[in-house]
């Protein structure tokens, strides 16, 4: 709490202490006026004196729907009605509802700053031998730094010696330690488990990855949703409205029936009644919210307005290379003839590709366990658009595709119609041995992420690929989308994506989910762009309207669902506020209510909005949506 | 030209009004107050004085809401 809210805090145990005696005083004996009306001024004055002079100070400035005014109006007119208690109640639990709303909003500032507490507080230097603590802002980059265990790494860089753990968990939720070793690029903000680490930097402190998450999160508030316009637009001509019904109930009827007394003390209610405080703060406080829980999950969200689109996705657009797939070749399947051993053919492969750094040499470098040894590789002879061949163990092998096959006498079986990859085909001293299929396998998360959309009321999932036909349909297959689209140019893409728009229901939006290199036109396009494994991506970060830190597909079932529950809550606090405003205010008109309902009206409503504000600030904790 | 400004005010009805106060403010294009932020973003018309321009909206922000502060 601070200074200024014990202050109220302390002004309102007073004022109700007082306020109590001064009731239980009034019931046991009969005062005389004047000794009443002083002994509820005491604690009215104590509670209210700063609303009053603010009261004063909109009169001067010709603010009279200022709610200060109002309260003051609306205490002022009950106390000249008689009804002390009722005035002074008013007066305090309006300042019990400003006081909870200041201290929930302090909480949930807090807990956000808490949650981004990724800032580095400094960089070690090592000069002569001796390590000096510096501010991150002053080492330019091209510095070497020392991180050692337990501490932030403070700048963007690249390990030029040691290795260990880092713990990336503040920035993408995700609780693996990720490996380092020297080469590696490592980002500002992950926390450095075991191992000291000398860090090469590669970007000053305000460009570096810590930075700009910080800045982005910082500033998500400020684009506003169109829900959050709406309320602002709607509470300037709520309070007015009310404020003018209020002045026509005091006048009107009693000009009529007379009884100004009973309407006065109506339009009095109206007045309470008329504060738009707990609509006005709810709204930002959930979105403050929903955008810090959703950072706590490694998704960044740049606004509100992303927020709302996002909740309201229909059709959810992927790219698949890096995306839905892990953007590398990878050996898929490995089919040797009968009586060949699928190791052996993979050791063949191996060690023929032994010096090609091709992607696929690389894969297939990869998939083979054995330990290579060049001794064992001689008269490597690539070939263009054929393969490569090589004396393997004195044996010769022919690595490539079926011309190669065919050009070295080995008898290829017939072709299987188009494949979902590249298949490589081995024939050694003239005989064939089988094959290799490969291709760039799905994520292990994207199946279960296409599954969790479908779940979440995603009407379709479409895979946008410059690849073959057969690659997209198998991995979209595999994957469970609805559509795809095969063989496009980056500008295609776009076009696609337009008449995705321009097919989708009113009202929803089109989620284009990328990896954010080469996609920035679609990104753009989209309703709502969303960049993923953005860590250390700056035209990811720049491009995307939500980026997530990690290249997890699932975390964007994830975004939805917290989007989706923001929203609910907002239109929660939106329909209970003016219902129950409404329904008090028709009530006062007809003479049903008084002033005790009309402050549950004002400050209730405002507490419990704000109440259910704040869940939205567990959202993202362990995978919560 | 955009710049961004700490503010500091105590309700969010307060903040909303403040930035339609900067809104109103001859020079200014543009406001935004983040209530949960506590920041102002004011975008200057072209060839606006940014400190003359902010002298007023800092003027017409304490007409609506006297409490408020906006750290220039």
């Amino acid at each position: 709490m601070t200074k200024k809210q014990r202050k109220v805090l302390i002004r309102i145990l007073l004022s109700a202490a007082l306020l109590a005696g001064m009731m239980l005083a009034d019931r046991l004996a009969a005062l005389p006026g004047p000794v009443r009306l002083g002994g509820y001024l005491v604690p009215y004055f104590i509670i209210g004196y700063d609303i009053l002079r603010k009261a004063l100070l909109g009169i001067r400035n010709r603010q009279v729907f200022d709610e200060n005014f109002l309260m003051a109006v609306a205490t002022v007119g009950a106390l000249i009605l008689g009804e002390y208690s009722e005035g002074v109640f008013v007066m305090l639990f309006y300042q019990v509802g400003e006081l909870f709303q200041s201290y929930a909003v302090g909480k949930s500032r807090k807990s956000i700053a808490a949650l981004m507490d990724i800032r580095p507080d400094y960089a070690n230097l090592e000069e002569n031998g001796q390590v000096v603590r510096v501010d991150p802002e002053e080492v330019v980059p091209g510095t070497l730094i020392l991180v050692r265990p337990g501490e932030k790494i403070p700048l963007d860089g690249v390990v030029e010696e040691g290795s260990g753990s880092l713990d990336t968990s503040a920035l993408t939720g995700e609780s693996l330690p990720r490996q380092v070793e020297p080469g590696r690029e490592v980002i500002s903000g992950c926390i450095n488990l075991d191992g000291v680490l000398r860090i090469r930097t590669t970007r000053e402190f305000g460009e570096s990855t810590v930075s700009k998450i910080l800045d982005l999160v910082e500033n998500s508030s400020m684009k506003k949703a169109r829900t959050e316009n709406f309320i602002t637009h709607f509470a300037r001509y709520y309070t007015p409205a009310v404020c003018y019904c209020a002045l026509a109930l005091a006048i009107l009827p009693p000009l009529l029936w007379g009884n100004w007394g009973e309407w006065v003390q109506r339009a009095l209610i109206f007045l309470v009644v008329s504060c738009p405080c707990a609509l006005v703060i709810s709204i930002p406080l959930t979105f403050f919210g929903g955008i810090g829980g959703a950072s706590r999950a490694g998704i960044l969200v740049k606004g509100s307005n992303y927020l709302e689109a996002l909740s309201k996705a229909d059709t959810v657009v992927f790219d698949k290379t890096g995306t839905l797939t892990q953007g590398k070749f990878q050996v898929a399947q490995v089919c040797p003839v009968s009586g060949q051993e699928e190791a052996r053919l993979l050791e063949w492969a191996a060690l023929a590709e032994h010096y090609s750094s091709h992607p696929i040499a690389k894969s297939l470098q990869a998939a083979w366990s054995g330990d290579p040894d060049p001794a064992r590789v001689a008269q490597v002879e690539e070939l263009a658009g054929l393969g490569v061949t090589a004396l393997v163990d004195g044996t010769p092998i022919a690595l490539g595709n079926r011309r190669l096959m065919e050009q070295v006498g080995a008898l290829c079986p017939p072709e299987a119609g188009e494949e979902p990859g590249t298949r490589i085909h081995l024939a050694a001293e003239g005989v064939y041995q089988g094959s290799i299929l490969i291709s760039d396998l799905p994520k292990a998360t994207s199946a279960a992420a296409i599954a969790a959309l479908k779940k979440a009321g995603i009407r379709q999932t479409v895979m946008l690929t410059g690849d073959s036909p057969a690659a997209a349909a198998a991995v979209a297959g595999q994957l469970g989308l609805d559509e795809y689209r095969a063989q496009l140019l980056p500008a295609q893409k776009v076009e696609e994506v337009e008449a995705l728009l321009a097919r989708k229901p009113a009202g929803k939006t089109l989620v284009f989910v990328g990896d954010g290199i080469n996609d920035a036109p679609v990104l753009s396009r989209a309703d709502v762009g969303i960049a993923m494994g953005a860590l250390g991506s700056d035209a990811a970060i720049e491009a995307a309207d939500v980026v997530l830190m990690d290249d997890d597909p699932a975390k964007v079932a994830l975004a939805v669902g917290i989007c989706r529950r923001c929203m609910t809550i907002v239109w929660e606090n939106i329909l209970f506020a003016l219902g129950v405003k409404g329904a008090v205010l028709i009530a006062a008109a007809l003479g049903l209510s008084n002033m005790w309902l009309a402050i549950f009206a004002d400050v209730g409503v405002m507490v419990l909005a704000v109440l259910n504000a704040t869940r939205m600030l567990g959202a993202g904790k362990a995978g919560r949506t | 030209m955009k710049k961004t400004y700490k503010i500091e005010v105590d309700c969010a009805n307060c903040a909303n009004k403040m930035e339609q106060a900067a809104c109103k403010t001859p020079g200014v294009a543009a406001a935004t107050v983040g209530f949960m932020a506590q920041k102002m973003t004011v975008t200057f018309e072209e060839g606006a004085d940014p400190a003359a321009v902010m002298a007023q909206v800092v003027k017409n922000c304490k007409v609506v809401e006297d409490d408020c502060v906006i750290y220039l």
